[in-house]
């Protein structure tokens, strides 16, 4: 686990860097929520179906996605699932049961409970988690989702990454109720409050809430206090409204890795050697995952087309004909040489 | 109530992202400029309430894409507010603003143009501004219009590298739409960022086939110029219509089957319509999806081989 944390501290810098260097078009990291992400996912059964926003790249990272697969998605290179359609962070992946991330905030929610409402009917023994933050537990398909689960009584975790910023909004801002948790209590279902930042407390919680939502068929809502200690995203500037003060202190007393890490070490499982052998080789996996990347195709323009529904309609199929004409009439005006 | 050119009643939104060119005046605080919890159907709703009361309330939607969780208020409640009372009551002083359209890297949800979603309502305005002057003029105007407005504001402006704009006094503050270029051989018409491209195509059709385009800027598209554009197609013939948005049930069917209808035997072509494909906005395929200044070109040659 701390190994694939440090690989996710490290593909966060090296893809926000990537970013700033123009290589990619944009990125989001996850600093300081890590904890969040391993400590639930570990919790979870492989074919527990996951439900993301788009800062929780370290349960996919935990299911065995690699970062050479997280590396081809930011680039939007032909190895991308999707065809290099969405933006970068935006993941998916059913070999790991993860659904694909949209950018619109909550509209996984209320998805969550019927996908465990079907499970639960077809007779799985797996449940469903859906991961959101403290901003979009503000918006209305939160309310749905909760109150749908409850009512209906869906075997699903919610879990809130209450990281106290949604961009440059706090939370004061965006509540004025004492947090997520005790939302649970009116929806009718369990709720707990747990350390974000101790991984193995997020463990425990996860795998608790988990028996609970597969023994009884019913929701349990955890909210997961943490701090994003970097900015939303790289077309963002926290330093604009976040006091770094405040940043500093969360990241030199409760920063997921360094607390695995002092524990790992107290446990005599771990050492600076070892440390500097991980980071080592780690970088070194995507610095070459990078590279890779960088070099290959984009993915086909038969694929712009492809996917919109399960058969193409005949104006579709026109379309593409037509785009083909146009490329093979201005050839110069269109970037063919660097796709598939 | 009156809204001084550089002084914002209310406005608020999920976070003032991306720098506006407004300045507040220093009588506006905190209780004029905020931030409100991160619901758009609230945001929307709050705003039809808070305009309803009388004050004029300018929202923010992050990006135009995000928009939809507000169907319902703008739908069911701004646009027929004033007809469901007869006037008793309407929210007026309600303009909501977000960034709409392409931007070289937005994918699905940060690309979005849904102007033909919302021309579809009767009872809310629509409006989209091509630039910065363009912008300031004719968000006051939205401001000051007694209906709800619906704002969308090309999101590459806030990446530009900026535009002198004129004084005051001139500034357009009128929601017709605008001829920017006298020609006689075919009408080219679009609105907000399309404009830009618009404009290209037309030079290059000067250049190349010594074609003479009248460039119309829509600038608000609902409800839109008729009148304008019908007496421009009667005069050159030929019609080239452009959006970045999907071509099917595009707001540019609208404007060709109006057309269509006024300006039949004056009509030398069929109409052309230059429009994003009918798939969601696709990230890496951006410069393959976008109606880009060859695709306009070409249209434009169509028409006037034909």
């Amino acid at each position: 686990m701390y190994e694939k944390m440090v690989g996710l501290c490290q593909v966060d810098q090296q893809l926000y860097k990537a970013q700033r260097m123009g290589l990619i078009s944009f990125y989001m990291t996850s600093y300081g929520e890590e904890a969040t992400h391993f400590g639930s996912a570990a919790a979870l059964h492989e074919k527990d179906m996951v439900y993301a926003q788009y800062r929780e790249p370290g349960v996919l990272l935990w299911r065995g996605f690699s970062l050479d697969q997280m590396v081809d998605q930011c680039f939007n290179n032909r190895h991308d699932l999707a065809h290099g359609r969405q933006m970068p962070v935006h993941y998916g992946s059913p070999e790991h049961y993860f659904q694909f991330i949209s950018s619109p905030l909550a509209t996984q929610m209320p998805q969550a409970p019927g996908y465990a409402h079907g499970l639960k009917q077809a007779g799985s023994d797996n449940c469903v988690i859906v991961y959101f933050g403290d901003g979009a537990a503000q918006e209305g398909d939160a309310h749905a989702a909760m109150n749908f689960a409850a009512t209906l009584k869906c075997p699903v975790i919610f879990f809130c990454r209450n990281n106290g910023y949604a961009i440059s909004t706090p939370v004061e801002e965006n509540y004025k109720g004492d947090g997520l948790a005790q939302r649970a209590l009116g929806y009718g279902m369990e709720g707990y409050r747990v350390d974000g930042n101790d991984v193995l407390a997020v463990y425990n919680v996860t795998k608790k809430a988990r028996e609970l939502v597969v023994d009884e068929g019913a929701p349990v809502l955890i909210e997961a206090m943490t701090y994003r200690l970097g900015s939303h995203s790289t077309s963002d500037d926290q330093t604009g409204y976040q006091d770094m003060s405040e940043v500093k202190d969360w990241r030199e007393r409760y920063f997921p890795r360094d607390r695995l890490r002092g524990y790992l070490q107290s446990q005599g499982l771990w050492d600076q050697e070892k440390e500097d052998e991980l980071v080592s080789v780690t970088n070194e996996t995507i610095r070459s995952a990078i590279k890779r990347a960088r070099a290959e195709k984009k993915p086909s323009l038969e694929h712009m087309f492809t996917d919109v529904y399960d058969v193409p309609p005949l104006r579709l199929r026109r379309q593409k004909e037509e785009v083909q004409a146009m490329v093979a009439k201005y050839p110069e005006h269109f970037p063919t040489a660097s796709h598939e | 109530m009156y809204v001084p050119h550089t002084f914002i009643e209310c406005k608020y939104g999920p976070e003032l992202v991306v720098t506006c060119t407004f300045r507040s005046s220093p009588v506006a605080g905190s209780n004029r400029v905020f931030n409100t919890p991160l619901s758009e159907q609230g945001i929307v709703g709050f705003g039809i309430g808070l305009a309803t009361q009388g004050s004029t309330a300018i929202a923010e939607i992050q990006f135009a894409d995000y928009i939809h969780p507000a169907f319902d208020q703008v739908v069911n409640e701004a646009a027929k507010y004033r007809y469901r009372s007869a006037s008793h009551y309407h929210c007026g002083p309600l303009t909501v603003r977000a960034p709409y359209g392409a931007v070289g890297h937005g994918g699905h949800y940060h690309s979005q143009s849904v102007e033909g979603f919302y021309a579809h309502v009767p009872g809310i305005k629509v409006v989209i501004p091509r630039g910065p002057s363009q912008a300031k003029g004719l968000l006051l105007a939205s401001i000051r219009d007694q209906n709800p407005v619906f704002f969308f504001e090309p999101k590459w402006l806030y990446q530009a590298a900026g535009e002198r704009h004129t004084q005051l006094a001139s500034l357009c503050t009128c929601m017709q739409s605008l001829s920017l270029s006298a020609g006689s051989d075919v009408t080219v018409l679009g609105y907000g960022s399309q404009i830009q491209i618009l404009r290209q195509a037309c030079e290059m059709a000067q250049s190349e086939l010594g074609v003479s385009c009248e460039l119309i800027d829509l600038r608000t598209i609902l409800p839109w110029d008729e009148d304008t554009v019908i007496q421009s197609v009667c005069k050159t013939g030929r019609l080239v219509v452009s959006h970045e948005a999907p071509l099917t049930a595009g707001f540019g069917a609208e404007l060709a089957a109006t057309v269509q209808a006024e300006c039949f035997n004056h009509l030398e072509a069929p109409i052309q319509r230059v429009c994003g494909w009918d798939t969601p906005f696709p990230l890496i395929f951006e410069p393959f999806y976008i109606p880009n200044k060859v695709r306009c070109f070409d249209a434009i040659r169509t028409v006037v081989d034909y």
